[in-house]
C-alpha cells in the first residue's frame, strides 16, 4: 500500500516537472512549479524529513512561487506565443548532457556503500551539549553553523541586489507599486482573519524548532507571508527602505551570528564555538535575530526594488 | 465500538474521495471559470470536510482532533476567499453570456 502511494507520488512529481518545463505560457509553468513544490514537500514528509518539508513548502513552493508569479506577470506582455526551437544539433547535445547527468546521479545513488557514510551518530551523540532536541536544528545552528551564517549573508546580498535595481531618484523610497485593493473587500477580510493566526503559527514554528521540526527559516517565512498579505491588502504600506530600523532588522541576524562567531574565536575553541553552559541561550538569541531578518528579507525581496518615493508617491 | 468507528472512517473518507474525484472531473470537463470554481470549492469544502470527519475517531487525543478541525477551517476560509477573488477576476475578463 505504501509502495503504491510512493510510486504514485513519484509519477505525479515527474509529470508535474515535465508540465512545468514544457508549458507554453510562463503563468502555467509557474502554477505547475508551485504544485510540484507542494508535492515535493509531501515527498519529504514520506521520507521522514519534516524540517526539509516545511522549508520546501514555505520557501521552495510558496515564496519562490510568488516571486516567479510576479516575474511571469511582468513578462506576460512581452512573451511571444511561438517558441523558437533550437537547432537539431543543439537539442541533441542538450539531450546527451541531460542523460549523462541523470545517469551519473543514478550511479551515485545506486552505488552508495552499504551502510551509507554518515555523521548522524556523531551528531546525535553531540546533541545534548547544545541543549537542543531537534538534531536538524543542532546541525544548522551548531555543528554546521558556518553554513547557516553564510546563508544569511547571502540573503543580505540578495536584498542589496534587488535594491540596486532602483532608479536613482527612487532610492530610499517604498518598494513596489501601490496595491489597489478594496479596504472592505474579500481579501482584506481574509487578511484581518488570517494575519493574527499566521503570526502565531510562524512564531510557533520558530519556537518549536529547538526540539521539533521548524526553526527560524520556516517560521520567518510564514511571518513574511503575513506581512506581504498586509501589504497586498493595503492594511500596511511597504516601509521606505531608507528607514534605519528596517536596515537594522535586515542585518541583525547575520551580525549577531558573526559577533557570536568572533567571540568564540576570542574565548573558546574557534569560530562559532559556543561555551557549552550557554549554548542553548546563545542559539536561541541567534534564532530570534535570524527569524526577524528572514521575515523582513523575504517580504522585502518579494516587494521588489523601490518604485515610489518615501512619502508614497 | 472500535469496528463501528473504523467503518465510519472508511465510509466518510471514501465519500470525501468521491467529492475530490467529482471535483477533479468537474475542473476538467466544465465549460467556464465560474462553473469550474464551483467544482473546485465542492471538492475543497466537502471533500476535505468528510476526510477530516472520517479521521477524527482515529486521532490519538483531543489536541490532534482539534488540529484536524483547524486545518479544515483554514481550508474552508482560504478556498472561499480564493474562489471569490478568482470569480471576480473572471467576471471582469469574460462577461457572462
Amino acid at each position: 500500500m505504501a509502495l503504491v502511494l510512493d510510486a504514485g507520488m513519484a509519477l505525479c512529481l515527474l509529470a508535474l516537472a515535465l508540465f512545468a518545463l514544457t508549458a507554453r505560457a510562463s503563468y502555467s509553468a509557474v502554477a505547475g512549479f508551485v504544485a510540484y513544490g507542494l508535492l515535493v514537500a509531501l515527498a519529504w514528509v514520506r521520507l521522514a524529513a519534516a524540517d526539509v518539508a516545511l522549508t520546501e513548502a514555505a520557501i521552495g513552493s510558496g515564496l519562490t512561487g510568488a516571486l516567479l508569479l510576479g516575474a511571469a506577470a511582468r513578462l506576460r506582455a512581452s512573451e511571444s506565443t511561438t517558441v523558437a526551437w533550437p537547432s537539431a544539433a543543439r537539442r541533441a547535445a542538450a539531450a546527451l548532457l541531460s542523460t549523462l547527468v541523470a545517469l551519473g546521479l543514478a550511479a551515485v545513488v545506486l552505488w552508495l556503500p552499504q551502510p551509507a557514510p554518515t555523521l548522524a551518530h556523531e551528531a546525535a551523540a553531540g546533541l545534548p551539549s547544545t541543549g537542543l532536541g531537534n538534531p536538524v536544528t543542532g546541525v544548522l545552528m551548531a555543528f554546521r553553523g558556518v553554513d547557516t551564517f553564510l546563508e544569511k549573508v547571502v540573503l543580505v546580498l540578495a536584498m542589496v541586489g534587488v535594491w540596486s535595481l532602483a532608479a536613482d531618484e527612487r532610492w530610499g523610497g517604498r518598494p513596489g507599486l501601490r496595491h489597489e485593493a478594496d479596504p472592505n473587500g474579500v481579501l482584506a477580510f481574509f487578511a484581518r482573519l488570517v494575519i493574527p493566526l499566521g503570526l502565531v503559527i510562524g512564531l510557533y514554528v520558530f519556537w518549536v524548532g529547538a526540539d521539533h521540526p521548524g526553526g527560524a527559516f520556516a517560521g520567518g517565512t510564514v511571518v513574511a507571508s503575513m506581512w506581504l498579505l498586509a501589504m497586498m491588502t493595503r492594511l500596511a504600506d511597504t516601509p521606505p527602505i531608507e528607514r534605519r530600523a528596517l536596515r537594522l532588522a535586515l542585518v541583525v541576524g547575520p551580525a549577531l551570528f558573526l559577533l557570536v562567531g568572533l567571540a568564540g574565536l576570542a574565548f573558546g575553541g574557534g569560530f562559532l564555538a559556543y561555551p557549552e553552559a550557554y549554548a542553548k541561550p546563545i542559539i536561541l538569541a541567534i534564532e530570534v535575530a535570524m527569524t526577524l531578518t528572514v521575515a523582513v528579507t523575504m517580504a522585502l525581496l518579494l516587494a521588489g526594488p523601490p518604485l515610489r518615493s518615501a512619502d508614497g508617491q | 465500538m472500535r469496528g463501528l468507528l473504523d467503518l465510519w472512517t472508511y465510509a466518510a473518507v471514501c465519500a470525501g474521495l468521491f467529492f475530490f474525484i467529482a471535483g477533479t472531473v468537474g475542473i476538467l470537463r466544465l465549460p467556464d471559470t465560474l462553473t469550474r470554481l464551483h467544482a473546485l470549492t465542492k471538492a475543497d469544502n466537502l471533500g476535505v470536510g468528510l476526510v477530516v470527519l472520517g479521521l477524527l475517531p482515529q486521532t490519538a487525543d483531543a489536541l490532534a482532533a482539534l488540529k484536524l478541525v483547524a486545518i479544515w477551517a483554514m481550508v474552508l476560509l482560504s478556498s472561499a476567499t480564493v474562489s471569490q477573488l478568482i470569480g471576480r477576476a473572471a467576471r471582469a475578463e469574460e462577461p457572462p453570456r
